[in-house]
This record gives structure tokens, sequence and C-alpha cells, in this order.
């Protein structure tokens, strides 16, 4: 009996992450759900810009790419085309809480029905390490070589927390893929978010605590423990909005 | 008995799988390089695993398929 | 022959769009172009359509792109200030070859500019408008009668090309009022076996993207679509000539300009001066051949423009040095009057 294979809407093709980046676990994360929910064949993904920007060609599903920041605003289109396909973005921290602020808020507020899967790794991966609107104060980057200084650039924006203040979305939860019992919660609460927009309840982002070896300068082992120590105190984990809980 | 089986050349050596895993079944190839340079992961024992398929629920690249 | 209604320039865009059968409209409040959304904003419910006013002009491009990377007819509308906003997407869709109608009721500019109407987007709209090796088809209506009809146009020719329309109006021509005829109908529905609606399990996977990281594989897709862009400007050219058989000297002017161009020219021609009128419909792609003709027999040429002088930069080329061609023009939101193209002209007279 297979217990565990490569999701169907995952495909073949090998991905160019950076090794230990979690980004490859998120992404068959999405592909499990999209197999166990039997939605691939109606699914259209919304690629960003940033270290993901090449997503389009590691799903099954049909795929868009998006100009940066700006994929929950293509999604909207993709959704009010045909509001009978599952439409899902993938954004990082840059493009998501940064450059595309506006879009996410407001997608938010209008409680569009479409599924955002937010990457937190603090830290602008593709281009080579620059600091993040999620970059934690103190934190070490290529622009913030002496730390995170919250008196020059101010301090790290907790998007789910943010978001839970409007009357708009469904459902926001924060989870991280920094050990098993983690990625387990991870995959309920996708699953959950994508179920949301099937059953036609509205706007779901998930945010995932992720890690960066590379630009965080860590072995893979090491940036895991670090989301323990660092991320997970700064961002907690746990459901930020369920509009539909207990009902 | 679990079977476990890896697409070696996919694997970028990063271990997380090693880390995993509760029953010590896996390391790192130290002898073996694999077509993208990393040193592949493999089982070193085998008979130990119990297909929990915590390795291949940390896997970021999909590598392992793991049978019981 | 067919009931007329009197409509504005922005409505009749609207309900021409309609005709055409777009019904996804996204778009951000911006004067003079606002009649396009209010009026979208009545119609698309009722007739199932999506009406949207997006966050921002850069989010309702985008919203635009989504819609069209799934095949479907969609537009928005703005104004100078927010095309700026717009050009990345534009950019976007042209380097993922989607078809979009744009309409742009231009104002004075540049920055915030003024309210009023002009033709000073004219580089922008033709030369590219964002960044990357790409054009629009660009459209340029001077009647209320050709804002609908041109809208029609634009969406088959976007369809027909994997490209964006372009409606350059100005204020002018959207704030007024004239009778119009809506029987007309679009053109067939053009198969886009590329567009994002699901692989539905029975094909690979769509891919709608503009990267492309391969400099070779880039050069490839921005050659082919140059190669379209030429098929564009061997059958696409629209244009009007107005008095142009015995013309001495050629007025060039598109749009508003031209509608004052043509009195002042009826003007002269009562004066006994040989004037005639080239007037662009589409400015991209630009009738370089018709003013070409022209200047094999015409001495002088005036371009007529509401800028400080773009479209002559074309002309001049168009007339490669056979006969000079001046700059007869307001800006800022100022129209020329006919008496000062009068003056121009009687000036290329003498």
């Amino acid at each position: 009996m297979v217990v565990f294979d490569k999701p169907h809407a995952l495909t073949d093709v090998p991905l160019h992450y950076c090794p230990g980046c979690t980004h490859g676990i998120v992404h068959r994360l999405v592909a499990e759900v999209m197999d166990e929910l039997g939605i691939e064949g109606r699914t259209i993904g919304v690629a960003p810009v940033g270290c993901s920007v090449m997503a389009y060609d590691y799903f099954n599903c049909d795929m868009v790419e998006a100009a940066h920041g700006r994929a929950p605003a293509v999604a909207t289109g993709i959704k009010r085309s045909d509001p009978d396909n599952i439409v899902f973005t993938y954004q990082g921290d840059g493009d998501l809480a940064s450059i595309g602020m506006a879009e996410t808020v407001h997608s938010a507020a209008r409680n569009e029905n479409i599924t955002i899967i937010f990457i937190n790794n603090a830290i602008y991966g593709m281009t080579g390490g620059q600091m993040a609107p999620t970059s934690l104060p103190g934190q070490v980057t290529q622009t913030s070589p002496y730390g995170r200084d919250t008196a020059q650039c101010g301090f790290p924006i907790k998007v789910c927390e943010m978001l839970s203040q409007l009357d708009g979305p469904e459902y926001l939860e924060r989870v991280a893929v920094n050990n098993v019992k983690n990625v387990k919660n991870a995959k309920k609460a996708i699953k959950k978010a994508f179920e949301n927009q099937v059953n036609g309840k509205g706007f779901s982002l998930i945010e995932v605590i992720s890690s960066c070896p590379t630009n965080w300068g860590m072995t893979p082992k090491r940036a895991l423990e670090w989301i323990d120590e660092k991320m997970i105190p700064y961002y907690p984990l746990g459901v930020y909005k369920d509009r539909s809980a207990g009902k | 008995m679990a079977k476990l089986t890896f697409k070696t050349d996919k694997c970028k050596g990063c271990g997380l799988c090693v880390d995993a895993c509760p029953k010590g079944v896996l390391a790192l190839a130290e002898d073996k390089i694999n077509q993208k340079g990393h040193h592949p992961v493999e089982a070193v024992n085998e008979a130990a695993c119990i297909g929990c398929a915590f390795c291949a629920t940390m896997c970021p690249d999909c590598i392992i398929k793991v049978e019981r | 022959m067919a009931d007329k209604v009197l409509m504005k320039g922005n409505e009749a865009i609207a309900e021409a769009a309609i005709l055409a059968g777009c019904r996804h409209y996204f778009g951000y409040p911006i004067t003079p172009q606002t009649e396009i959304a209010a009026y979208m904003a009545k119609r698309m419910p009722k007739i199932g359509g999506t009406f949207l006013q997006a966050e921002s002009e850069i989010a309702a491009i985008n919203m635009v792109y989504g819609v069209s990377a799934t095949g479907k007819r969609v537009m928005t509308s703005s104004s100078s200030p927010g095309i700026s906003l717009k050009g990345e997407g534009i950019s976007y869709l042209a380097g993922a070859d989607l078809p979009a109608l744009v309409v742009n009721v231009q104002r004075g500019g540049p920055g915030l500019g003024g309210i009023q109407p002009s033709q000073s987007d004219y580089f922008q709209a033709t030369k590219g408008g964002a960044h990357g090796d790409f054009h629009m088809l660009v459209l340029a209506p001077a009647s209320v009668q050709e804002m609908a009809e041109l809208t029609v146009k634009g969406f088959d020719l976007a369809d027909k090309y994997r490209m964006t329309a372009m409606i350059l109006a100005d204020g002018t021509m959207g704030q007024m009022m004239e009778p119009v005829s809506l029987d007309f109908a679009a053109g067939e529905p053009v198969e886009k076996p590329w567009a994002v609606t699901g692989t539905k399990m029975a094909r690979p996977h769509n891919i709608v993207n503009s990267l492309f990281l391969k400099p070779e594989a880039l050069e490839k897709t921005n050659f082919e679509r140059f190669e379209r862009y030429e098929r564009i400007k061997e059958t696409e050219v629209m244009y009007e000539e107005y008095m142009m058989e015995d013309a001495e000297i050629c007025v060039v002017a598109f749009g508003i300009a031209s509608r004052v161009s043509k009195n002042a020219i009826n003007e002269a021609r009562a004066q006994g001066i040989k004037v005639g009128l080239i007037r662009p419909i589409t400015l991209w792609p630009f009738p370089e051949k018709a003013i070409a003709k022209a200047a094999e027999k015409c001495k002088k040429f005036i371009s007529v423009e509401l800028s400080m002088g773009q479209m002559i930069e074309d002309v001049r080329l168009a007339v490669n040095g056979k006969a000079p061609v001046t700059l007869c023009n307001r800006t800022g939101g100022m129209i020329p009057a006919p008496e000062q193209v009068l003056a121009a002209i009687t000036d290329a007279a003498k």
C-alpha cells in the first residue's frame, strides 16, 4: 500500500528552490489538497513575482503569472470570469505584504471568493536576501546590514492580525512548516481554505511561516529551529478569523 | 515492513528527511554525488522503517515514496 | 435606417462594449471618463456581467489581465494619469499576448495636469506606453458614432491579434453628445485555446505568462510579436481623406483636432486655398503610406494637435523630408480654434 507519493497536481518538473527551502513542502500541500478535493481540472493558480515566480511550471492545473503584488487582482478577474472555477494565489511576503498590500487588503475586504497561500519567510529570496516587510526587528539582511532598525524603517507587518480587523474575510490562519506536526496542521488549514472556496464562503488566507536557509545564512535544519526560536514568537500560529467556526 | 523509494537525482541533500525520521533509517550518502551535485539521501537501516512518512512529509522536493 | 439615440461619447463606448460581448468592466474613478464606469455600473448587473470598482488603476488593469487570461472580452477605462498607472498591466498584457480594450479619455498633463481635453498621451499610446518591446493598437475616434464603432472594432482586433487595443479619445469626445446608431454587431468569436479555463483533466495545463528567463526565448517571442505587428501595418491601417484630391497643403489631425481642422479647411477652400485633411483613425499603425503618397504632391504639411507636438514626429517620418511640416497646437487643456488653424493654413499658402 502506498502511504506517500507525489500528488498528481504537482508536475514532474524539478523545483528550482535551494536545498531545504520549504516552498517545496507548501507546493506539495497545495497539490495534495487539489488531489483530495478533486479540483485540479477546474483550478487556476496565480503565481507571484519572487522565489515562487516559476510556480506555474510546478502545478498541473492551469496557471497564470501575475505582476509583482498583483496576484489578488488577477485572481479576482479570473474568479469573476467563471465563479465555478477554483482560484488560488501563491505569494511571498514582499509580493503580498509590500508591493501588493493594496490588492491584498481590498480582495480581503471584498471577501473575494479566492484562496491565498502566503509564504512568510521574512526576507526577499529571489533578489538575494533583502529586508522584507515581515523581517524581524534586528534581523540582518542585505539591505539591513546592521539589523532591522525599527526607528529607521519601522516594524514588521503582521498580516493575519491586520486583516482580521476587516469585516470581509472568511478565514485567516497562520501555520508553519518547520516540523511534521506543523506541516500536518498547515495541510489542514490549506485544505479548509480551498474547501471554503468550493463552498462559496469567500476569502481565505493561510500565512505559512517558512524558511530561507540560503538568505538567512543557516543550514536547512538550523533554519527550521530558527522558526521556532524567532519567527513563531513574533508571529504566533493560530486561527485569526473563522467566520463559520462553531456554525 | 515498509518500503522506501527515492528519486535520487532530484534530491538536494538538505537532510530535512534525515532529521525527521524517528528511527534513524536515513542518512546522506557521503560517498555518492547525484546529477545535481548533492549527496543524496539513502536508507541505511530500512529494516527499522515503520512507514510513518515523516521523511516524505518534510521533503521539499517530493522525492520519497513510502509503501507499507 | 436604424434608429439613432442621443448619447455622450463615453456612454457610446460603454454601450458598444456591451454590444461587442464585453461582460467584464473594471475601473477606478477619474475625470473625464467617469460616465463609462457609471454606465457599466448600471448595465452590467442587469445582463449578468461584472462591474467592479477596483481599489486602484493598477488593480483594475490586473483584473482585466485575469479575465483576459480566461479568454473573455474585458475592458477598463481611465484618463491620462490613470493610464500611466495602468502602464504596468498593459506591458504584462503585451508580454503574455492577451487581448484587452483600454480606453483613455485624455486630459492635460503632465502630472495631475488638468481635467480639460488633451492629446498629449500620443507618445505614450503609440510608442508602447510602458516598458518593453511592444505596441498597442490605437484607435482615435472623431465622433460619438466612431466612439461606438471603434470600440467594437477594437475588441475584434484585440482578439484577432492577441493584444491591447486602446481607444484614444479626449475629454471633448467623451463629454460630447451626438446621435448614434448602435445597429452593428461584433465580428465572429475567435478561438482561444490558450485560455485558462481549467484543464478538465483533459489537456495539459495552460500557462499565461510574460516571463522568459532565457534571452533566446524572449527574443523569439518579441520577433514573433513584431512579425504580427508587420501584418497589422499591412492590413489594419485606417484613415480618412478630406478634400485631398487636389490639395497642395495637407493638414494632419485626429480626434477633436480633426473636427476643428475641417471647419478651417472649409473656410480656406472658400478663400480658394487648395488644402485637404488626412485624419488618422488608427494612430498605431500610423497611416504613413497615405501621408507619404500625399508628400509626392503637397508642398506643405500642418500637424494640428492638442499637445506640444507629438504626432508631428510621425508625420515628419512619413513625409521624409519632401516638404516642410509645421505645428499648429494648443496644449494644457486648450483647444485650437478654427481661426488659429485657418491662420496656419493661410500662412502655409503664402
